[in-house]
């Protein structure tokens, strides 16, 4: 086998591995760090991709700021001493079967559809041509990005501030 | 043996699965937040796997950072719902919260 895929492997085994993690601990606080290894994962499957920017992007927001927010969260909420409720769960074996059989089809679908392929597949740096969309083509979406972004900002400020009576 | 866009799609299905599973079973708020991360990098991986292998260009790539960056805003939000659940009900089950049944 080549080199890349053996690193493929690898990449995809980390990613998987830690999800599964994710799913079936009985202990939040592994949950939430077996997030890091998906999450990173995921970043080395961009650049597989030859999405250079977007494997930053993904480093940047995932791991800088959804994880270390999620993390905070547990800390702030769960209380340390009664582990054995802190990730409590619900219907293990129907949750396996459904998802099971789903995953099922979907690999069924996913190997039995003719899917379009590109001309050719190249690899060269995207941070320039992303740039120019975001600025010609997606310019709406991306100024309503900025929206949502504040938005989300002074509510998340509003819900999380404690209530003053009075 | 070559890896190809079928590869990437599958990986995507299985971190899409245990995202889900983690939904439907967990009854901590802040898991079922980290299960709803799982399933949008799966679609994530899905979108930029279709943009190497099908299209040749980069909107999927653009598709998959305006996902990132509504993730971010949903994790904010979803995390400060949490914490108000938890200032009001000294719990963050989601069998816990059914006030507005009564």
């Amino acid at each position: 086998m080549e080199l890349g895929t053996v690193v493929f492997y690898l990449v995809a085994a980390l990613v998987v591995g830690s999800a599964a993690m994710v799913a079936f601990s009985r202990n939040i606080i592994y949950s939430a760090f077996s997030l890091l290894g998906t999450f990173a994962g995921v970043a080395g499957i961009y650049v597989f991709l030859g999405a250079d920017f977007v494997a930053a992007v993904q480093l940047l927001i995932y791991v800088g700021g959804i994880l270390v927010l999620i993390l905070f969260a547990v800390m702030l909420t769960h209380r340390i001493t009664d582990v054995q409720i802190t990730n409590r769960t619900a219907g293990i074996v129907p949750g396996i079967l459904i998802v099971g059989i789903f995953l099922a089809l979907l690999i069924q679908t996913i190997r039995e559809t003719p899917w379009a392929k590109a001309k050719e597949i190249v690899y060269t740096p995207t941070s320039a041509k992303i740039g120019d969309l975001f600025l010609q083509s997606y310019l709406l979406p991306f100024e309503l990005a900025s929206i949502v972004l504040l938005a989300a900002l002074i509510g998340a400020v509003v819900l999380a501030r404690k209530e003053i009576k009075g | 043996m070559e890896i190809t866009l079928t590869h990437f799609l599958i990986l995507g299905a299985i971190v899409f699965c245990l995202g889900l599973f983690t939904v439907l079973t967990r009854r901590n708020a802040i898991s079922v937040l980290m299960g709803v991360e799982l399933i949008l990098n799966s679609a994530n991986i899905n979108y930029v796997a279709f943009a190497h292998y099908s299209s040749g260009g980069v909107d999927g790539q653009i598709y998959a950072i305006f996902v990132i960056m509504l993730a971010a805003a949903e994790a904010a939000v979803g995390l400060a719902i949490v914490l108000a659940i938890f200032q009001l009900f000294h719990t963050i089950d989601v069998g816990a919260t059914e006030t507005l049944k009564e």
